[in-house]
């Protein structure tokens, strides 16, 4: 199963990636009409470590996650290689996000939680992180 | 001090309804041209850092932003233009000579413009480069004048050290220093996949690009930085640069505040310290002097590598040439006026050298005349700028052709010409860690590589239109070109007859 790659290295800190993963979840065809004016809900973050070093983190899909086991809904699964989550038996305990080990959950705007879930039930192909970075620093690899 | 006299070159558009506040615009500008206003919630920009780089074009996500010239005029005037004017407010108020970079932007004749290319109809076949054999291949080096057969009737190799090239173009040279490590990286990754090659420029070869060895011209410049015994051995051949066409006449001055870390070490001089190159050689006043350089090169390398001299295109440049092939070189690189630079006074850059077309066809016809063409292999550079300008210099008689300008763009320069204040945004004419970083050589290189291979299919098309299977055939053949709006002068020097002759 393919996984969305982070190298630090060519990472600029320029954060597109999530502005297009927010639009690209939005539903919505118009950037500016998605997110201007709006809380950002992006499903990658990229962090600051310091000594200009930036990278982005977005979901894993552990072979055994953690995240999955926690969830007391059952709205976590691990199906064909990847975790996803469905919104309509998500309770909002948030359990998941105290257990990730790497921070990849976050509440979304309605107050389930969201995750990466590589563009697979988006229609936008590839995921948009990695089609929108400038640099290569996301790829999407085996 | 700012030059209050001088209003911003640009303005910095912002589509409001489009304008996400995303940053990125912020956090790409090395200049500060952006900000985010926290109280209104809104991106405000300062026109007058911005050098029109278009780096927050490309990457604003909505297309919110574009650059455009100021209309802000002076009074019109056809003597003194604006850009006048304001060199002389820049010099009135800083004192100095004014600096430069990347080529000739004056609006001189491009001769490649004013040729024209034949093709075949009826009376020959022209070919199909997609269904049969075409060669694109050259060498570079000294030809021998004859064939020789030993007593046993084989033939003897007399043929003198070459160099092979997949297709007649190669990556002119741009030190580590003037350019990024990741810049070099690419170019040299390229040149290997493509099987051409990339030139070191007078700032030594980096340690880790020595696996790159067979696909580099090293260069030997006036201010020897970098050379060294290893470094001459790694390089495939090696390029003695007297002169650039952005600049003739005057050497080199990488500025203090790039001669940091590996660009120190790899020029074997201190951090911190001015890499000023002299005007001349100061051991070469002479076709004689070039001569002793040429084998002391020759000599150091064992006779395996073929050499280059390299000289911009000045007003005598036939003769020079004419006394450059008789010192021993294998191949003479001549470098027209509108070749790039990091750095020049402006002055020399717009005024100095002529045209590379001109120079180019005076050089050939003069070998030829002086039956020492097959001694030297020329290449040309100096704003190559398409697969077609390389078919029109090939047929003016050069075997290759140096770029430059075209490999930068290829890897994300906009020509905005402010290398000289190490604040690229595309990370190629800078040394500073978080913009160097912003080239990453593996899409530098594949970029590279397209570009090549593109131009590769358009010379293919364009030979076989005339009707011609082979690089070699091509050569020297101006037949195969046509002038328009040309003087009698003009086409008599290029050796090319007037459209509809």
């Amino acid at each position: 199963m393919k996984r969305v790659v982070v190298n630090e290295k060519w990472c600029l800190g320029c954060h597109l990636c999530e502005y297009n993963c927010a639009f690209a979840n939005s539903g919505l065809k118009d950037m500016a009409k998605a997110l201007k004016g709006k809380p950002l809900f992006p499903r990658i973050r990229v962090l600051d470590g310091g000594d200009g070093i930036t990278f982005a983190v977005s979901c894993r899909h552990c072979t055994d996650p953690i995240c999955v086991r926690s969830c007391i809904s059952g709205a976590l699964a691990f199906r064909d290689g990847a975790v996803t989550i469905d919104k309509e038996r998500c309770v909002g305990c948030f359990t998941c996000i105290l257990v990730c080990p790497y921070g990849a959950i976050s509440r979304d705007a309605d107050g389930a939680v969201q995750k990466c879930e590589l563009c697979l039930k988006n229609g936008t192909g590839a995921p948009a992180c990695v089609r929108g970075c400038p640099n290569g620093a996301l790829t999407y690899e085996e | 001090m700012a030059d209050l006299f001088i209003y911003p070159e640009f303005e910095v558009v912002r589509n409001k309804d489009r304008c996400i506040a995303c940053r990125v615009c912020e956090r790409q500008c090395s200049n500060g041209v952006h900000s985010y206003d926290e109280e209104c919630g809104v991106m405000v920009s300062d026109e007058a850092r911005c050098v029109d780089c278009q780096r927050c074009v490309s990457l604003c996500p909505t297309r919110a932003l574009k650059i455009v010239k100021s209309d802000c005029t002076f009074r019109e005037n056809a003597n003194w233009q604006a850009d006048t004017i304001k060199e002389i407010y820049k010099q009135a108020n800083s004192g100095g000579v004014l600096l430069s970079s990347m080529g000739n932007p004056k609006p001189l004749p491009v001769y490649w413009d004013r040729i024209l290319i034949n093709a075949s109809q009826v009376t020959n076949p022209s070919i199909d480069p997609l269904r049969e054999p075409m060669e694109t291949r050259v060498f570079l080096g000294k030809k021998p004048r004859a064939i020789e057969r030993g007593e046993d009737g084989k033939l003897k190799d007399n043929l003198t050290p070459q160099l092979e090239l997949s297709m007649p173009v190669m990556f002119s040279a741009m030190s580590y220093g003037s350019i990024s490590y990741n810049a070099h990286k690419s170019l040299a990754e390229a040149a290997s996949r493509l099987g051409i090659y990339y030139n070191t420029g007078e700032g030594g070869l980096h340690e880790d690009f020595y696996v790159y060895g067979p696909n580099t011209v090293v260069q030997v410049a006036s201010g020897r930085f970098g050379v060294h015994a290893d470094y001459l051995d790694a390089g495939a051949a090696i390029e003695i640069k007297m002169g650039q066409g952005a600049k003739p006449g005057i050497g080199g001055h990488l500025p203090g505040t790039k001669i940091v870390g590996d660009v120190s070490r790899t020029r074997m001089i201190p951090e911190g310290s001015d890499a000023i190159s002299p005007a001349p050689h100061h051991d070469i006043y002479s076709i004689e002097d070039l001569r002793q350089l040429v084998y002391s090169l020759k000599e150091a390398t064992q006779y395996k590598k073929p050499v280059i001299v390299k000289v911009a295109a000045v007003h005598n440049i036939a003769a020079i040439a004419s006394g450059i092939a008789r010192s021993g070189a294998d191949i003479i690189a001549i470098d027209g006026f509108r070749g790039g630079t990091g750095a020049a006074p402006t002055r020399i850059r717009d005024n100095v050298g002529i045209p590379i077309e001109l120079a180019l066809a005076a050089c050939d016809t003069r070998l030829r005349e002086e039956g020492i063409r097959n001694d030297v292999s020329l290449v040309v550079g100096g704003s190559i700028r398409s697969a077609s300008d390389v078919v029109k210099a090939i047929a003016l008689g050069a075997d290759a052709c140096y770029i430059a300008t075209a490999a930068l763009l290829a890897l994300g320069c906009h020509l905005c010409r402010t290398c000289q204040t190490g604040l690229c945004n595309w990370g190629i004419a800078t040394q500073r860690p978080e913009l160097v970083k912003r080239l990453n050589p593996e899409l530098g290189a594949e970029r590279l590589y397209n570009l090549m291979t593109a131009w590769r299919h358009e010379i293919m098309e364009l030979l076989g239109g005339m009707g011609i299977n082979s690089i070699e055939t091509l050569r020297g053949n101006r037949l195969m070109l046509r002038g328009v709006n040309m003087t009698e002068k003009e086409l008599e020097i290029l050796g090319i007859s007037h459209a509809g002759e």
